[in-house]
């Protein structure tokens, strides 16, 4: 078993802000766009770099998916940044008909997601959003695990021709990925290779899956953690091999049950092969304010939560 | 372009609209046939577009369009008249027509992408989207240092939407100088008069408080459009964007679509589209 270790914490979002200066170095068709949450999306660098390639939109979300959309017929590369509450449910029709159904190149990248945005509360706490943009035809849906790996997700999206949903967070989490690493949109990233049951994590989970996988393996049982990094398209293959071995499954995300990751594995499996799986993600419920931490630990997204849900899949086996 | 050559253009734009419309026995003959005159003025006199041709000899369509104007249809329902226009002036065969809203079609009952009909650049049909969008082409074409104009026409009833009032603060908060706004002020909603469904009150006035520069023109007078667009070339580029209150006829070239909503969204029957294409010299040629 590989073991994982951090020097530093950092949050995803500060990643796409890396990210961002990085392409606004290298790419001089990238713009961004921004709903008056500039410091929130740690946009300061790209701005200060690139003045003329931002525009603020001021709180107008629908109106800056359209502006972003409209960008895109001139051949800019634009990314529209908000929290995710509010660059996904406040603005789905614009996503849906100018966006998806118009299939335009845009980047719409949201951080504060899920339950970690914490104390603001459920009216912020998207839970929802990977259901949403999932089921859009032509939509890709990106939730990276950390700063590099968003950083790289960000520097990839620019270079994908096609609408993208890219979700990051607000917490600090371990940095445990590699600096240089390779994203590939679409390839689920293999941490650790197992044979008893697979932990498939995406997001903010996937640290608590690694951390699950260390106390599942001091009782013994060998456990596979795959990060889904892309949660559409779905690395169908990557699956469907991991649990042809294990024959028994956990999904672990910072989103509801009902669309999210675990709705997309369970659906492909149920039509290739259907195995035990036991989902770690917010039952049916909205969030509430409270440090990251306590919410995390008061619906169910530890790791001790997995290791639960790792041991109730393999007893039903 | 003469004028009286634009009107020919757009009697023969209008028969395609109810002959389309009659086809399938849906969509929306009131609005298109009011927006048929501008349309028209802008496809085949006022918009800088290439004449480049392509495959089998159509207008060859680059979605960027550098150095070209564009036009955006907000107001997506009055699909009819957009498709007329672009298939007259060249974007594809005018007998492709005949599959407007039909199975496999490029022609979708709201204009799309999706198929790739050669002249659109978005999906409209949901409505409040377009102003937004052109906003973002007009935004580019200034990033690229590209001159040519964008227009965009949106319905009255569609001012009810509140997307539009976001864009409506934008554009000027930018000055977008390059773009140009029309709204098709016919007075008519699917329930009704827009002044019982929801009163907009005076929405050239609510423009001009954003900080446009607000014009208004009779829009089923050829001859007056002309003339108005004439003078907006010389307005664009003041540090404003431009809003045109475009007073029409739901229903305009045909007497008895007239003066009343009834005809906002259904198609007329044999009888009735005999009646209104006897108004209506063909002059193209049907397709």
């Amino acid at each position: 078993m590989k073991k994982y270790t951090f020097t530093e914490k950092k949050d995803t979002r500060s990643g796409f802000g890396a990210g961002m200066q990085a392409l606004g170095q290298t790419n001089p068709n990238v713009v961004a766009l921004c709903a008056d949450l500039v410091g929130s999306l740690k946009l300061d660098a790209f701005i200060k770099e690139n003045p003329d390639r931002f525009i603020q939109c001021g709180i107008a979300e629908a109106n800056m998916i359209g502006v972003a959309a409209g960008l895109t017929i001139g051949g800019k590369i634009p990314f529209a940044t908000t929290f995710a509450n509010f660059g996904s449910g406040r603005v789905y029709d614009q996503i849906r008909q100018s966006v998806a159904y118009s299939n335009k190149n845009v980047k719409i990248a949201v951080s504060h997601a899920g339950l970690t945005l914490g104390e603001d509360g459920a009216t912020h706490q998207i839970l929802e959003d990977l259901a949403m943009m999932r089921a859009l035809p032509g939509m890709t849906v990106i939730n990276p695990c950390d700063y590099n790996q968003t950083k790289a997700a960000t520097i990839a999206c620019a270079a994908f021709d096609g609408p993208v949903y890219l979700r990051f967070g607000r917490p600090v989490v371990p940095i445990f990925t590699d600096a240089d690493q390779k994203f590939e949109i679409g390839k689920a990233w293999m941490v650790n290779e197992g044979t008893d049951v697979s932990i498939f994590a995406t997001g903010h989970l996937v640290w608590e899956a690694i951390q699950a996988g260390e106390l599942l393996a001091a009782e013994g049982i060998n456990a596979e953690i795959i990060n889904i990094h892309t949660i559409k398209p779905l690395d169908n293959q990557a699956v469907l091999a991991s649990v042809a071995k294990t024959g028994c499954l956990v999904s672990a995300e910072e989103h509801q049950i009902a669309g999210g990751l675990g709705s997309a594995i369970a659906e492909l499996l149920a039509q290739n092969n259907p195995k035990p799986q036991e989902f770690v993600a917010v039952n049916d419920s909205f969030g509430e304010s409270g440090t990251p931490n306590q919410l995390m630990e008061k619906y169910g997204l530890t790791a001790q939560h997995i290791v639960a849900a790792a041991k109730k899949a393999i007893a039903r086996k | 372009m003469t004028t009286q050559k634009l009107q020919q253009t757009a009697s023969q734009v209008r028969r395609d609209i109810l002959r389309m419309v009659h086809g399938c026995q849906s969509g929306h003959p009131g609005g298109s046939l009011g927006c048929a005159d501008l349309l028209v003025a802008l496809y085949f006199q006022q918009m800088k577009i290439s004449n480049r041709k392509g495959k089998g000899g159509y207008l060859s369509f680059n979605m960027n369009a550098t150095g070209e104007d564009l036009f955006f249809l907000s107001n997506g329902h009055i699909s009819p008249v957009f498709y007329s226009v672009l298939a007259r002036r060249g974007y594809f065969d005018v007998t492709e027509m005949s599959t407007f809203r039909k199975l496999n079609s490029r022609l979708q009952g709201h204009p799309t992408t999706h198929e790739h009909l050669p002249g659109v650049r978005i999906a409209s049909g949901s409505l409040g989207q377009g102003l937004s969008v052109a906003i973002g082409a007009a935004m580019a074409k200034k990033m690229n240092g590209d001159p040519a104009l964008v227009y965009c026409l949106m319905g009255d009833g569609e001012q009810q939407e509140g997307q539009v009032w976001e864009a409506v603060t934008f554009a000027p908060h930018k000055n977008l100088d390059n773009l140009v706004a029309f709204v098709d002020v016919n007075g008519q909603q699917i329930d009704g008069p827009t002044t019982k469904v929801m009163n907009n009150r005076d929405i050239g006035a609510k423009y001009k408080a954003f900080g446009w520069r607000v014009l208004s023109v009779n829009g089923n007078n050829m001859e007056e459009l002309v003339t108005l667009l004439r003078k907006i070339k010389r307005l664009t580029g003041k540090g404003q964007p431009i809003a045109v209150m475009m007073q029409t006829e739901m229903g305009a070239g045909v007497d008895f679509m007239m003066y009343s909503h009834k005809w906002h969204g259904i198609a007329p029957n044999d009888e009735q589209l005999a009646t209104a294409l006897a108004q209506l010299p063909e002059t193209m040629g049907d397709y």
